[in-house]
């Protein structure tokens, strides 16, 4: 190509940088079958390990016999909890400050706990082992029910801190608490309701729910006894905070530990803590010299590894007649299961759920927060949410709608009285944050003309007639959803893990030919990273996005970083990338200036190259400068040309969007089909429409998945209710509705480049869309809030409450 | 435990081994030929990841023995491109309308596809939507999928490119 004749556009398009459909790198391996996965990974002489688990929810364990298994040709070791208590293993650190079981000693606390560990030469024998393993239960009761958690009489749970009244976050008042949180004005709020016009108070539940990737959790561990090396191979989405964890807990120095994230098969947040097999297959490997690896099947991920949301929020809004709100109260229970080992940042025990006064100019608010034990699987992470953001947003998305018809408002309309406005920002939130930019009535009023607002009531209305009337059994039902996210952790002075503060990196060479290797602190699995990071570096450098190459994952080249998951990877490391591109272009520009012979004011960067001010045919390009920066660098300059970026963001990012929903059911058999589904996301700078678009399909079809079906239940005993995919609904193509997107873009003010994230709006949006359908479509026949899953059985069973089943 | 011999034809090559009557036909192929493309993603026969062509047919495989294999014609993804490197449409097409985004489905996905559109050529957006219930995805909301079919059907019937794209 000639350099110097290429247009502009050309020499743009040839880029492939920010706002390019780019198609994705990741494609060329993964539609060939050449990803690698954890699972395909095979090293000589690994070993299988796998796990008996209990059947019980609660029960003391009197004996565990394990000679049987031990006798199987094949196995090389079966670990229990006494076995790792020498090494002081029986035991490890949540996130969230508590401790869980590795393998289970004196009584186990949930169905599906983890009891003793086989490893053998291959994953059959391990299996049949460890059904050959023998344990004498105590069946003891078990508490299922969060809200009887902290009745006298409970049951007590954990015995190993039944008498510790402080816990990680404050004061116990219960064997079976685990804290209170509180923010917001109490003596405020209460003088708001007590001088309300009009009030709402709803519970609002939002259901136990499971991440569930398709590729379920596992790792690869090998211990190098000569070297005194461990390599770990897993599905983490935080890599290198396991290898921080691992080195405190082991006691092997920090650089002596390898992990290594390699593909990731979807994460959603189940792939972020650190599980009993992770620590197991260390072990295993620790005591036989050999590589282990573990898998967990379908069961298994869905009922022991971490589960999401199952959160009771008694929600209270203030108001006048107008149609103005004046206060929020909001008391959450929240349901842990038998360890907390929720995945937010070590200072928020519920997550950034202050984000609750949502889209909303509220003045006065107030929240608690109990979080309790129950005999069921540990977790509460942030599933494709900013910790505890899609409760936050369903709640008040939610609520809004109850208090609009209480109000005989449109729940539109109320949104729009009572909407942050754009001239508002930066907004700062009875509850404690600083929204960084927003412009929710144009984001509402481009939604409400696109999908025909006003037709669609009226033909609600039409429809409502025709149902009163006895000539039709199908009712309508329009959702409107408008949610602002809060996503980005760091930054670092409000947000940490265990200590470990969170921010993230970037760490970009360009090579003597102008090819370019960049590395970041995140971990992709499936958002697409090695190409859009590729698209920043292109904008930012003007080096093709095809000649660069992102890698991420591997602790030993990779710079530290805090992984992904939040939608922080677009707020933290690209932001990072950008400036780490920066500091290279200063260099770049010194280098431009000695070989054009003019002083570096002088220059000025265009596109792919830098140019001498008022005459472009005089240029250098990036090409040129990399080559020389490395062969024949300007007096006093430094060869080479890279540069790393740590980067603390000043504030969280926070994307918003209006999300609406054409639903029609039929009240004979419960079935609702969504006509229509009209998603408007505002995620500031956009760095590849396609990859966005696509976010937003997967979050809506994972969002439509919930409201629509999805549970993790469990009877009173304890047992799980369906923990395969026989009975854990997982939307398939004939399912699922046909999305609808659409933009705006107001830039966040803070980020080098203005880009905010987007992968966890349309869960966050999404889901409070379908459940305000269904409500909106029974509100006619009296319903105030019917809670979700809304399934067929679900929705007749309320029309039939309703008296709306002849 | 006694293993049984096997011969079978898998992407094209003549195989013969030894497995245990119990091994799954998934683990036979990614374990012992290092086919590592066909995945695992549940334990009952509902996510579709494990999919490959048999005989003519789409085959869960976690669903088989390999000993019922003998005999059987195996596709797997890894014989999906040409000799040369050339992309199957269908492998093209999930990439040009980003049917994937973590891959894990993907390679399930297509091989379910290139004998859903072996039985039904220029198959219309619902019967895709139907042909492909079988194979689940947790990325993509499917949309993008179907499309990728599309493309590829297009592109066999060798539509243009600019049809193939709409």
């Amino acid at each position: 190509m000639n350099e110097i004749s290429e247009t502009r556009e050309a020499r743009e398009a040839r880029l492939q940088g920010l706002g390019c459909k780019r198609k994705r790198v990741e494609d060329i391996r993964f539609t060939q079958g050449k990803g690698s996965y954890v699972d395909d990974l095979k090293l000589p002489g690994m070993l299988f390990g796998d796990f008996h688990r209990s059947p019980y929810g609660h029960a003391r364990v009197k004996s565990i016999d394990t000679s049987k298994a031990k006798a199987v040709p094949g196995v090389l070791a079966v670990l229990t909890a006494a076995d790792l208590k020498p090494l002081k293993l029986d035991w490890m650190p949540t996130l969230a400050g508590d401790v869980q079981a590795v393998l289970a000693g004196d009584k186990v606390l949930f169905q599906g706990q983890e009891i003793a560990f086989v490893v053998a030469t291959d994953r059959y024998i391990a299996a049949d082992a460890a059904d050959l393993i023998e344990v004498e239960y105590e069946e003891l009761p078990a508490l299922v029910d969060p809200f009887k958690a902290m009745a006298e009489g409970a049951p007590i749970l954990r015995e190993d801190i039944k008498d510790k009244t402080e816990g990680a976050h404050g004061k116990r008042k219960h064997p079976n608490h685990i804290f209170t949180w509180e923010i917001g004005d109490h003596e405020t709020t209460d003088l708001a309701f007590r001088d309300a016009e009009v009030t709402i108070k709803e519970l609002i539940s939002y259901q136990r729910v499971h991440p569930c990737p398709l590729e379920t959790c596992q790792s690869v561990a090998s211990f190098d006894k000569i070297k005194g090396e461990l390599t770990v191979w897993g599905t983490f989405q935080a890599p290198h905070v396991v290898r921080t964890v691992a080195a405190i807990l082991s006691g092997i120095p920090e650089h002596k530990i390898h992990v290594i994230a390699p593909d990731i098969g979807g994460g959603f947040g189940n792939k972020v803590g650190v599980y009993p097999g992770y620590v197991c297959a260390i072990v295993a490997s620790i005591v036989t010299g050999r590589p282990v690896k573990w898998v967990e099947d379908r069961i298994e991920n869905l009922s022991a590894t971490a589960f999401a949301r199952d959160y009771h929020m008694t929600t209270e809004i203030a108001a006048t007649k107008a149609g103005k709100v004046t206060g929020l109260r909001v008391h959450v229970l929240a349901d842990h299961g038998a360890f907390d080992a929720c995945a937010d940042p070590s200072k928020w025990p519920a997550g950034f759920f202050n984000i609750v006064t949502g889209s909303y100019d509220f003045p006065t608010a107030h929240v608690t927060v109990d979080g309790v034990y129950t005999n069921k699987a540990p977790g509460g992470v942030a599933y494709r949410c900013s910790f505890r953001v899609t409760e936050a947003a369903y709640c008040i998305e939610r609520a809004m709608d109850i208090l609009a018809q209480k109000l005989g408002l449109d729940p539109a309309e109320l949104r729009m009285r009572n909407f942050i406005r754009r001239e508002q920002f930066p907004y700062h939130s009875a509850l404690g944050w600083e929204y960084d930019s927003g412009d929710y009535h144009t984001a509402m009023q481009k939604a409400l003309d696109t999908v025909g607002y006003q037709a669609l009531r009226a033909e609600q209305r039409a429809k409502q007639e025709a149902f009163r009337r006895g000539e039709t059994r199908e009712v309508m039902g329009i959702g409107v959803s408008f949610f602002t996210e809060i996503v980005g952790a760091g930054p670092s002075k409000n947000c940490d893990i265990l200590g470990i503060a969170m921010f993230d990196s970037a760490e970009i060479r360009i090579h003597p030919t102008g090819a370019v290797i960049a590395r970041m602190g995140t971990k992709s699995q499936g958002q697409s990273h090695e190409t859009t990071y590729a698209q920043i570096i292109a904008s930012e450098i003007g080096i093709p996005a095809d000649d660069v190459m992102v890698e991420e994952g591997n602790t030993d080249t990779a710079p530290y970083g805090l992984g992904t998951y939040g939608s922080r990877s677009t707020p933290t490391a690209a932001a990072a990338t950008a400036m780490a591109c920066r500091k290279i272009k200063a260099k770049a520009q010194m280098i431009a200036a000695h070989l054009l012979e003019v002083h570096h004011d002088d220059v000025e960067f265009d596109i792919d190259r830098f140019r001498v001010k008022g005459m472009p045919e005089r240029f250098k390009t990036m090409k040129d400068i990399a080559w020389t920066a490395y062969n024949a660098p300007p007096p006093g300059l430094e060869p080479g040309l890279e540069a790393v970026s740590y980067y603390d963001p000043p504030n969280m990012t926070y994307p918003f969007g209006a999300y609406i929903c054409v639903m029609d059911i039929d009240l004979d058999t419960g079935v609702a089909k969504v006509r229509r589904f009209y998603a408007l996301d505002d995620c500031g700078t956009r760095i590849n429409p396609m990859i966005i678009e696509g976010q937003v399909h997967g979050g809506l079809t994972e969002a439509f998945a919930i409201a629509m079906g999805q549970e993790i239940a469990y009877d009173e005993i304890g047992n799980v209710k369906g923990a395969s995919f026989m009975d854990f609904f997982l939307p398939t193509a004939v399912e699922t509705p046909k999305w609808e997107t659409d933009f705006t873009v107001t830039p966040s003010p803070h980020h080098p480049i203005g880009a905010k994230g987007v992968g966890e709006s349309p869960n966050v949006g999404g889901v409070p869309a379908f459940s305000n359908a269904v409500n909106d479509a029974l509100a006619f026949l009296g319903a105030t809030h019917i809670q979700m899953p809304h399934d067929a059985w679900r929705i007749w069973k309320a029309a039939e409450a309703l008296g709306a089943q002849g | 435990m006694a293993k049984t011999a096997i011969a079978l034809t898998v992407n094209g090559e003549a195989v013969e081994a030894l497995v245990e009557p119990r091994t799954l036909l998934v683990h036979f192929l990614r374990e012992q030929l290092n086919l590592t493309g066909t995945h695992i993603g549940c334990d009952t026969t509902h996510c579709g990841a494990c999919t490959v062509d048999f005989d003519g047919r789409s085959v869960k495989s976690c669903t088989l023995f390999a000993v019922q294999a003998e005999g059987a014609e195996i596709r797997t993804i890894e014989g999906m491109a040409g000799a040369d490197g050339t992309l199957h449409p269908l492998q093209e097409g999930f990439r040009e309308m980003h049917g994937l985004q973590c891959g894990f489905c993907t390679p399930g996905m297509i091989m379910r596809a290139y004998r859903l559109l072996q039985e039904n050529p220029r198959p219309t957006e619902d019967e895709i939507r139907t042909g492909m219930a079988g194979n689940l995805c947790r990325c993509t909301g499917y949309q993008n999928i179907v499309r990728a079919i599309q493309f590829a059907a297009a592109k066999i019937a060798g539509d243009s490119l600019q049809e193939a794209a709409e």
